[in-house]
């Protein structure tokens, strides 16, 4: 039992990090929802105005908006079927014995250690250039035309290097959950008679279930701010056809100047934000229980 | 027991796992061998580049022109300055979480957490305006303060699952010997801890060296890390395919050593306990 003296120092050993949390959270989001109400340019300061919820009824309703948002879902789902369904296969493949298991798990692990900026221009320039780029060799080896990857088919792109940097971040974790698979479980069900299929649909994807939610909750929040990979590669062009939320906020407040504006997309990010996490938390708190 | 495992089997999975390995570390791959090219070798097919000639000039280059050592310095800096100030703030707190719970501690968890879960460009425009008008712009130390802030949570739930592992029987047989809590920290909980602490320094150094939306917002030369270094490459400067791989090559180096010994930590600190 934990005397009262401990407790005290506890609670002052807790304190600066609730402290500073606390301002983090409180501070700037409380200036964000102030400035989403006034009218507020960076060019003409001391004119701000109270203007309600005006900002908020531009935002929704410039048409950039609604290609943000939907750019913003398909980012996100684009990336988390191919990470999600590869990372499966890749941790299934990877948990089998096979000679350089190490040397492999490195390999595929290394991706994600890559800084966004690097991976983004890597992909930009030495693999989608439709001039230089290792993907317009191969098509001009093969008698084709090179194809304009960035121009033509832009968040596909995106969609295609983000994907390459999170399927280690998903590979790396179920491969995990397997190898805390039951082993011996595994092997009574073999005596008994059970294929690899049944072994695979009765023990292995219900053992899966939790980690693969898992993946795709944390995968979906830090998808859903993906800014530096669409900076250096599109600038969210051609025209919006690569801006996803967070980048449509960025180009408001900080390119236009419209502080009012891109304070109320920001807020909306964080409403979008909150709704993947209120499950994600749901989640990580159960696992607290156990 | 292991599984007795047929050789054709094996040679099957192990061809098929190095291939699919190598694929998917191949840009890397690639990347370090043009950085080792001339400029004209490297915009050749990739058979031409494999078989032109080696050369260090790049690195030379890149060196020369760029101020890259103050750019590495900065991301030094700002990844073990941030990560330090968040291991002292969250040590003892994870500590007294751990050992000294309370009614509250779950929610305070569940709290710490859900700070993470903000968007960053939710408080761009406040940031970037209290940024401006302290004169923090392009300045390393409200660059160590924001990075600080935004690890802050995970350093505190990885602490936390790692202290409550320690068996809390060491810490009752330490105080019925009459140890006092000074002690009890320094000469029970320390040596049981150090491994803890040093795989969520090593996460977090990772993490705030790739950091790549606050750093690229609020830098511009003075303060700005390798992110923002390598993000300048990309205007017409990115087509000198030899110096932007030199350059690369040199920014992610150092983390792609440390991610390799952290594998295990990294699935512990990114999924915040809930898979081991």
């Amino acid at each position: 039992m934990a005397t009262a003296h401990s407790r005290t120092a506890a609670r002052l050993m807790l304190s600066p990090a609730v402290l500073l949390l606390l301002l983090w959270m409180i501070v700037p989001l409380g200036m964000t929802l102030y400035f989403s109400f006034l009218r507020y340019n960076l060019l003409m300061p001391g004119m701000e105005t109270f203007v309600g919820f005006d900002n908020y009824y531009y935002f929704v309703n410039q048409p950039a908006f609604w290609s943000a948002l939907s750019n913003t879902l398909v980012l996100v789902l684009g990336v988390l079927c191919i990470t999600v369904i590869g990372g499966i296969l890749l941790a299934l493949l990877l948990d089998q014995p096979f000679w350089g298991q190490g040397i492999v798990r490195v390999l595929v692990i290394a991706p994600f250690f890559v800084m966004p900026t690097v991976s983004a221009l890597v992909w930009k320039n030495m693999f989608m250039n439709p001039v230089n780029g290792m993907f317009a060799h191969a098509a001009k080896a093969l008698g084709l035309q090179p194809f304009d990857f960035l121009s033509h088919a832009p968040l596909a792109s995106i969609i295609l290097i983000v994907a390459w940097q999170w399927l280690p971040f998903a590979t790396l974790i179920l491969l995990t959950a397997l190898q805390s698979l039951d082993r011996e479980q595994q092997e009574a069900a073999e005596m008994d008679g059970a294929g690899w299929f049944q072994r695979f649909i009765y023990l292995t994807v219900p053992h899966l279930t939790r980690s693969i939610t898992v993946v795709i909750l944390i995968q979906t929040i830090f998808l859903l701010s993906v800014f530096a990979e669409i900076l250096v590669t599109t600038n969210g062009g051609p025209g919006t056809a690569s801006t996803n939320l967070t980048y449509l906020v960025y180009a408001q407040s900080l390119l236009n100047y419209d502080v009012g504006g891109g304070s109320a997309g920001g807020i909306i990010a964080v409403i979008l934000a909150n709704i993947v996490a209120i499950f994600l938390m749901r989640m990580i708190g159960k696992n607290l229980e156990a | 027991m292991a599984r007795k495992v047929s050789n054709t089997r094996k040679t099957v999975v192990t061809l098929a796992a190095w291939s699919i390995g190598f694929l998917i570390f191949f840009p890397i791959l690639w990347i370090i061998i043009l950085g080792f090219k001339s400029e004209g070798d490297a915009i050749k097919t990739p058979l031409q580049v494999l078989f032109s000639d080696w050369t260090l000039q790049s690195y030379h280059d890149v060196q020369a022109r760029s101020n890259y050592a103050r750019h590495f310095w900065n991301s030094v800096i700002l990844s073990v300055g941030s990560t330090m100030i968040a291991l002292a703030i969250a040590i003892p707190a994870a500590w007294s979480m751990a050992f000294v719970p309370g009614k509250r501690t779950k929610d305070l968890l569940m709290w710490m957490l859900s700070t993470k879960m903000m968007p960053a460009v939710g408080v761009l425009v406040p940031m970037y305006l209290l940024f401006r008008d302290f004169g923090l712009l392009d300045s390393r130390i409200g660059l160590v303060g924001v990075l600080t802030l935004i690890n802050l949570p995970i350093v505190v739930w990885m602490l936390y699952t790692y202290f409550k592992e320690i068996p809390g029987e060491i810490l009752e047989a330490a105080r019925m010997d009459g140890a006092s809590l000074r002690s009890e920290i320094l000469y029970v909980l320390t040596p049981m801890a150090v491994p803890g602490i040093a795989s969520t320094m090593l996460l977090n150094i990772i993490l705030a060296w790739n950091e790549a939306f606050w750093t690229l917002q609020l830098t511009t030369s003075q303060a700005a890390p390798l992110t923002q270094f390598i993000a300048s490459y990309s205007s017409p400067e990115g087509l000198f395919y030899a110096k932007l791989s030199a350059a690369s090559t040199m920014a992610i180096a150092p983390i792609l050593i440390l991610g390799w010994f952290s594998q295990k930590q990294l699935v512990r600190g990114l999924t915040f306990g809930a898979v081991k």
